[in-house]
């Protein structure tokens, strides 16, 4: 054989073996998929899917704005998408190979069209609220039978928190999230991009600070479901999902999720594809197998958070479709609020305040 | 001529690609804005717009922000204390064991050696975390001592700043024994006679004569120890509680929470100047031992 021949046929069993290991490389919330679905992924498709998951949009965002992160897929939140968008961290979706497209639900693409214009670079996987999550039998001991449990007046009154304490109490560690739901709780308008404004979120949450057992977005979910915390300000499926774990567990252990009466955040998980991913072309397909009504709506019947997809409603179980905590009423719906993102400089100044919020000092 | 030439430029070449460039870097990314973009800081270098206009925009406002800002402050402080009363801590754990080491019979030191040295072949991710579960509320320590009925309500250790005393003093004292015992195997019995036969006590002895003599291995030992304790950032994350603040941990959000690359940057050179007292320090403490022998 001549080096040139030794060369070719070296290059080509290269070429094949890379062809053999397609590969997809998905970045996800943690506890946020029916992991059946990620067999059923690679059975249909052939396609090796590496599934990694996260639990703080600023560490993807990080990783987004550092470039190079090697995932095909990644879901931020509204907010940050946008800002991620801005940023060029994102490629435009080729609608061409998305032939599940015309399942989505236009409500929903019309409240996400607020962070991704036209929807060109994401499609919603799920969306929810920011509220309380309570073990209802503990806060009622504590607080007596009257706890305002739906109720932003439980988790930013000193008192009632100075009390809860007793039996533990979990904060999201997410400036996004929580400065919006102390501003709402004093009256001020929770999407304020004025640095004034938000700076008045800094007394609420530090006046209760001392009572937080810890700051974390994604342990809750056991802590509540074992009884070792009594309240938890987290996500609404999160919440539902630490619910069930509780009942499957058959602990005595009963935890209702309300979104907060005063108002409360609803927020867009929406999944996009890297500038630099590797392998658009599988990120492509994953994004379509998940557009399937039946596969989006086994995603939401394992989670219990709603998703953007009308046609995967059909095959919803009636305890999801039929939970105003999951899929809201038109009451609950105008009682909901979106956030946008902030500014760069006042975003510096609200992680700052973030910052100072949980070291106490 | 030529070849100790070549020979003098690989250490430069190394210190230059691996510690100079980078901190160039980073002192540079410490003078610019942030900014949404890819990556999140502006100006990035543009061949087009020439270094004039480059600089120009280089600031030192991240700097500043850190004096106007009491968090960063008292993060060094907290850090700089952590440091030194683990390396006090560390010291005094560490001392006896490797006096222990030293005294014991010569055929049981290289197994004294060995268990010493033998926990660094686990990952220290897993060794912090086996320190979790020992702490923990419901963990072995708290079980043992309720068992032994010595307390009725668990310790609440775990989240403390104790628990990172303990994650540190454990992580780092083979640092402290090791030259601590090659300096007191070296110690020659004799002096120690010497001392006693002239009227000293033992506690004496070990007073007047060893410890002067095991210095310079004590003085090498606080220094590995106090050095990387002072940016430590994984032991106080596991261990510690949101009111532990380290610097380490502080830079960590900056960068990570906050995306702030230029803010983290400055933190991080004020980090290295802090860091450099005591390395030149522990240098020259190095050079005048060598002077010493020779």
């Amino acid at each position: 054989m001549t080096l040139k021949t030794m060369t070719l046929t070296a290059i080509v069993a290269l070429s094949s073996a890379a062809a053999v290991a397609e590969e997809v490389r998905v970045y996800n919330w943690s506890d946020y998929i029916d992991e059946d679905l990620l067999t059923k992924f690679e059975e249909e498709t052939g396609i090796d899917l590496i599934y990694d998951v996260f639990d703080s949009n600023e560490l993807l965002e990080t990783k987004m704005l550092a470039g190079g992160s090697g995932y095909d897929v990644v879901v931020p939140t509204g907010s940050f998408l946008a800002r991620q968008i801005q940023a060029g961290a994102f490629q435009p979706l080729d609608k061409s190979k998305l032939s599940n497209a015309a399942n989505m639900w236009e409500v929903i693409e019309d409240r996400t069209a607020r962070y991704d214009p036209d929807n060109v670079y994401s499609i919603n996987y799920m969306w929810g609220t920011t509220g309380i999550g309570a073990n209802l039998a503990k806060v009622k001991e504590v607080l007596g039978d009257d706890a305002p449990i739906d109720s932003l007046d439980l988790v930013f009154n000193p008192d009632n928190m100075a009390k809860l304490a007793e039996c533990g109490v979990y904060f999201l560690d997410a400036p996004d999230e929580m400065i919006p739901a102390a501003l709402k709780y004093i009256g001020e308008d929770p999407n304020s991009m004025d640095a004034d404004v938000v700076a008045k979120a800094e007394p609420v949450l530090t006046a209760v600070r001392p009572h937080v057992k810890k700051f974390h977005s994604s342990e809750y979910i056991n802590a509540l479901a074992n009884g070792d915390i009594c309240v938890a300000f987290g996500w609404s499926g999160d919440i539902l999902q630490a619910r069930d774990r509780a009942a499957e567990a058959d602990n005595g252990v009963e935890i209702v999720y309300n979104a907060p009466k005063e108002g409360a955040l609803m927020w867009f998980d929406q999944m996009a594809i890297p500038v630099d991913a590797p392998n658009p072309e599988a990120a492509h397909k994953f994004l379509n197998f998940i557009m399937e009504a039946q596969n989006m709506a086994a995603a939401s019947n394992y989670v219990y958070y709603a998703n953007g997809n009308k046609a995967s409603q059909e095959f919803l179980e009636e305890d999801v479709i039929g939970d105003p905590a999951i899929y809201p009423n038109e009451e609950t719906l105008q009682n909901l609020y979106i956030k946008e993102a902030y500014p760069p400089k006042v975003q510096r100044k609200a992680t700052r305040m973030w910052t100072k919020v949980k070291s106490g000092t | 001529m030529m070849r100790r030439f070549v020979l003098i430029a690989i250490p430069y070449l190394w210190l230059l690609a691996l510690f100079l460039v980078p901190f160039a870097i980073v002192f540079k990314i410490a003078l610019s804005d942030a900014a949404i973009a890819r990556p999140p800081y502006f100006p990035q270098f543009d061949w087009v717009e020439g270094i004039g206009a480059f600089l120009a925009e280089l600031d030192f406002e991240n700097f500043v922000w850190l004096t106007e800002d009491d968090l960063y402050w008292k993060a060094y402080l907290s850090s700089l204390r952590i440091a030194f009363i683990s390396t006090f801590l560390t010291l005094l754990v560490g001392y006896p064991m490797a006096y222990g080491m030293a005294r014991a019979p010569e055929e049981w030191r290289p197994t004294l050696m060995m268990l010493v040295i033998l926990p660094f072949w686990t990952s220290f991710l897993i060794r912090v975390y086996a320190w979790m579960g020992i702490l923990s509320n419901e963990g072995l320590l708290n079980q043992f001592l309720i068992w032994t009925g010595l307390i009725d309500s668990p310790l609440t250790i775990l989240n403390t700043n104790t628990a990172v005393y303990i994650g540190i003093v454990y992580t780092y004292f083979p640092f402290m024994i090791l030259p601590i015992y090659s300096a007191l195997e070296r110690l020659d019995g004799s002096l120690i006679e010497a001392a006693e036969d002239l009227g000293c006590s033992r506690l004496q002895a070990f007073w007047l004569v060893t410890i002067p003599l095991s210095r310079a291995g004590i003085i090498a030992g606080c220094f590995l120890v106090f050095i990387p304790t002072l940016g430590e950032f994984v032991i106080p994350s596991l261990l510690g509680g949101s009111d532990t603040l380290m610097i380490g941990k502080v830079l960590w959000e900056e960068f990570f929470s906050n995306r702030d690359w230029p803010v983290a940057s400055a933190v991080a050179v004020v980090l290295l100047l802090l860091l450099i007292v005591p390395i030149v320090l522990f240098q020259r403490n190095q050079q005048k031992q060598q002077e010493a022998e020779q």
